[in-house]
């Protein structure tokens, strides 16, 4: 009795710890501007389902695309596994569902051969983040918090799939022995291979068999109670995201309504503009300038740096990053989102996600070419960020470089971004 | 050259009660690069040559405002496009031609927000759809027979687009011998021109982005590299240029191979 106790005051503050923790996410999300993105919904939930669920776009690479397939589909399904747990957890009893039968010990055979893919994927991911030394996961953004993040990622998930495997020798051996509790259930492809290494006493393997479960569940608990402050949130977060999703050609910028009022009421002075609030700010200084879909990328975001990797100027040795862009942001709207918790309304710190985060060297190194939005996994949009950065350095402070600068003038003067009088524009179809 | 080239434009044909079928955006570069220039006369000769009823703004073109608005300046970007939009619509311009990926994305995709609403084509897609109907065909013993031939693809027209294959058909229809870049498709790498990096030296880094694109070309053993967009153009010859391969790899657009193949 007083393990169940235990166990449901564990299960439900880890619940209720979540919750809030999902909340505050939820809320800091929420300073982004609005933004409409529920049209065409079933043209959203293929996306969802092909690149969320179904993977599509991990594919390009094919070996870390098969090892994420095991670890997603091993955590995905083990967490089945979780049902059993917890009503064994909450009621005091033992493999809750074997009554199911021959299914059941299908269905637990098959964790064992998940949990199996899932240990073995991680070991590979660990050797080729800390061994092989990949340049995609060796970048300077990655350094310190997100490097031990990924790592204390993996670890756990080794831990939490040994705990499991042992947890089922174990209760294999005392199933054997016709321990009254542990009913035969079960079929167990791996651990059996595991059962020679447990001692054969009763008591030794009954405590064998409840740490490891204990450890798992607590485990568990703690795990989702990381994600929150980890790059690991993408598992919950590549749902949304990609449901949400930009379905417009890849090219097509915003378009920035406030300057269109503006700009017809120049070329045509009987146009009144609607009344607004507020003013607008042009582009985005800070977090709250960006929509929520920004910042839910910054959240979604796992830091596989699949975007810098084909991005041309980070190739060519610049200091863009595009997955430093999100991670900024993320970092950014965190602190934004504190200050708001630490203070009831956000109080100036003297830092914007502009120049305090990302500087006006990254900025003006991109190119605008769309690899980054292509690559990402998860339907990220780093572009859509660097831009709206751009428009408020131009448009509200008139900071670009001098050569763009120039670029403008001559586009506003000339009607072309050279040097070139608007005249001379036919001049080649009269020369051979 | 039997085509004396005459290129009539918007005005000259309501002038005389006429009207084109299809307006040709030139472009910035198309109008005064000297390179592009080149292409763009190419571009009237084919639509010349299979007697297509087309016309150019001539000097009522104006920037689209492209580059202006990647470099943030919506402002001026918006400004760019309601005139054009009223020039363009002032002509009651139906289907635009260009041979520039960067004023193709912003006419098709960014001009509706502000009331212009046109149906684009590329060049090579109007290329391609002339080889399919019959009337391109490359002429026996042409030039490209057999040569090694790649293809760069343009981020605005490729993965801003999804324009991929119409460009390819042109060459594949040459019986030359195609080789991919290792990054093309929607894995392409771009020139370095877009984005407004077109009008500013780059940021410093370990090289720049079209010298990595051309080592890419080089290795690809190619001795033609095709383009379709005046900014790769530009950037391709200038890599060629740095790395001494000037006899070696020739940078041509599709629409240069197309005139070249059919004898036009
Ligand atoms: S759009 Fe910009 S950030 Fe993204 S890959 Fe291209 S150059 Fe890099
Ligand atoms: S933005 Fe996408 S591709 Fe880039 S690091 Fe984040 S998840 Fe990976």
């Amino acid at each position: 009795m007083i393990n169940q106790l235990i166990f449901a005051l564990c299960f439900i503050s880890a619940i209720v710890l979540f919750a809030k923790n999902a909340r505050q996410i939820y809320k800091n999300i929420k300073l982004g501007r609005a933004l409409n993105r529920t049209d065409r919904p079933k043209e959203r939930l293929k996306t969802m389902l092909l690149v969320a669920f179904g993977q599509k776009k991990m594919f390009k690479k094919p070996v870390p695309a098969i090892l994420h397939l095991f670890v997603y589909t091993g955590f995905c399904i083990i967490n089945i596994e979780m049902i059993e747990i917890v009503i064994d957890g909450l009621f005091g009893t033992h493999r809750f569902l074997s009554f199911l039968g021959d299914f059941y010990a299908f269905l637990i055979s098959s964790f064992e051969w998940l949990a199996f893919a899932v240990l073995l994927g991680c070991v590979v991911f660990l050797i080729r983040r800390n061994v092989l030394h990949l340049k995609r996961l060796n970048s300077p953004e990655l350094k310190n918090w997100p490097k031990t993040d990924a790592n204390l990622i993996l670890i756990t998930e080794i831990l939490l799939m040994t705990a499991f495997l042992l947890m089922n020798a174990a209760d294999q051996k005392l199933q054997l022995y016709g321990n009254s509790h542990y009913i035969v259930a079960g079929s167990f492809p791996i651990s059996q291979y595991l059962m020679s290494l447990l001692p054969s006493d009763v008591s030794s393997l009954i405590l064998i068999e409840r740490t490891s479960w204990w450890f798992h569940i607590l485990g568990v608990l703690a795990f989702l109670n990381y994600l929150p402050y980890s790059k690991h949130l993408h598992i919950l977060l590549a749902f949304p995201n990609t449901y949400f999703s930009n379905l417009d050609p890849k090219g097509k910028l915003t378009n920035m309504e406030n300057v269109t009022n503006e700009v017809k009421a120049m070329l045509d002075p009987t146009f009144t503009p609607p009344p607004t609030d507020q003013p607008i700010r042009f582009g985005a200084k800070d977090v709250q300038d960006l929509t929520w879909k920004n910042l839910l990328d910054a959240y979604t975001c796992t830091e596989c740096g699949r975007c810098t990797a084909a991005c041309p100027a980070n190739i060519t040795g610049k200091l863009l990053s595009p997955r430093k862009i999100m991670m900024d942001t993320r970092d950014r709207v965190d602190e934004v989102g504190k200050n708001i918790q630490t203070n009831g309304t956000y109080v100036d710190d003297g830092k914007s996600l502009l120049d305090s985060y990302i500087t006006r060297e990254e900025l003006w190194a991109c190119t605008s070419c769309n690899a980054c939005v292509e690559q990402c996994p998860v339907n990220i949009n780093p572009l859509e960020i660097i831009v709206e950065l751009r428009r408020f350095s131009v448009m509200e402070e008139s900071q670009a470089p001098a050569s763009i600068n120039a670029m403008f003038g001559n586009v506003e003067n000339n009607g072309a971004p050279w040097k070139y009088s608007q005249m001379d524009r036919a001049n080649w179809t009269s020369q051979q | 050259m039997e085509n004396e080239l005459h290129v009539p434009t918007m005005a000259e044909l309501m002038a005389k009660g006429e009207t084109a079928d299809i307006l040709f955006w030139v472009g910035c570069a198309g109008s005064f690069d000297e390179r592009a220039q080149k292409i763009t006369r190419d571009i009237c000769r084919i639509l010349q040559h299979v007697g297509i009823k087309y016309a150019i703004l001539g000097t009522e073109e104006s920037c689209t405002g492209d580059p202006a608005k990647r470099s943030g300046n919506e402002f001026l970007f918006q400004m760019q496009a309601m005139m054009n939009i009223q020039v363009l619509d002032g002509y009651e311009v139906k289907k635009i031609v260009t041979a520039c990926p960067h004023c193709f994305n912003t006419l098709k995709n960014e001009y509706p927000a502000l009331g212009g609403n046109y149906e684009l084509i590329h060049h090579t897609q109007l290329i391609q759809s002339l080889i399919d109907e019959g009337k391109l065909k490359p002429a026996d013993g042409h030039a490209f027979q057999g040569k090694k031939i790649t293809y760069h693809d343009p981020c605005y027209l490729g993965r801003a687009n999804e324009v991929y294959e119409a460009p390819r058909k042109v060459l594949e229809s040459l019986d030359a011998q195609l080789i991919e870049l290792k990054r093309c498709k929607s894995n392409g790498l771009c020139c370095g021109a877009g984005g407004g990096q077109m009008f500013k030296e780059p940021e410093k880094g370990t090289k720049d982005i079209n010298i990595e694109r051309i080592e890419e070309v080089i290795n690809s053993q190619a001795t033609i590299v095709a383009a379709a967009c005046p900014f790769c153009m530009t950037m391709l010859k200038d890599g060629v240029k740095i790395k001494e391969k000037e006899q070696e790899i020739e940078v041509l657009d599709i629409a240069e191979i197309t005139v070249r193949a059919n004898n036009i």
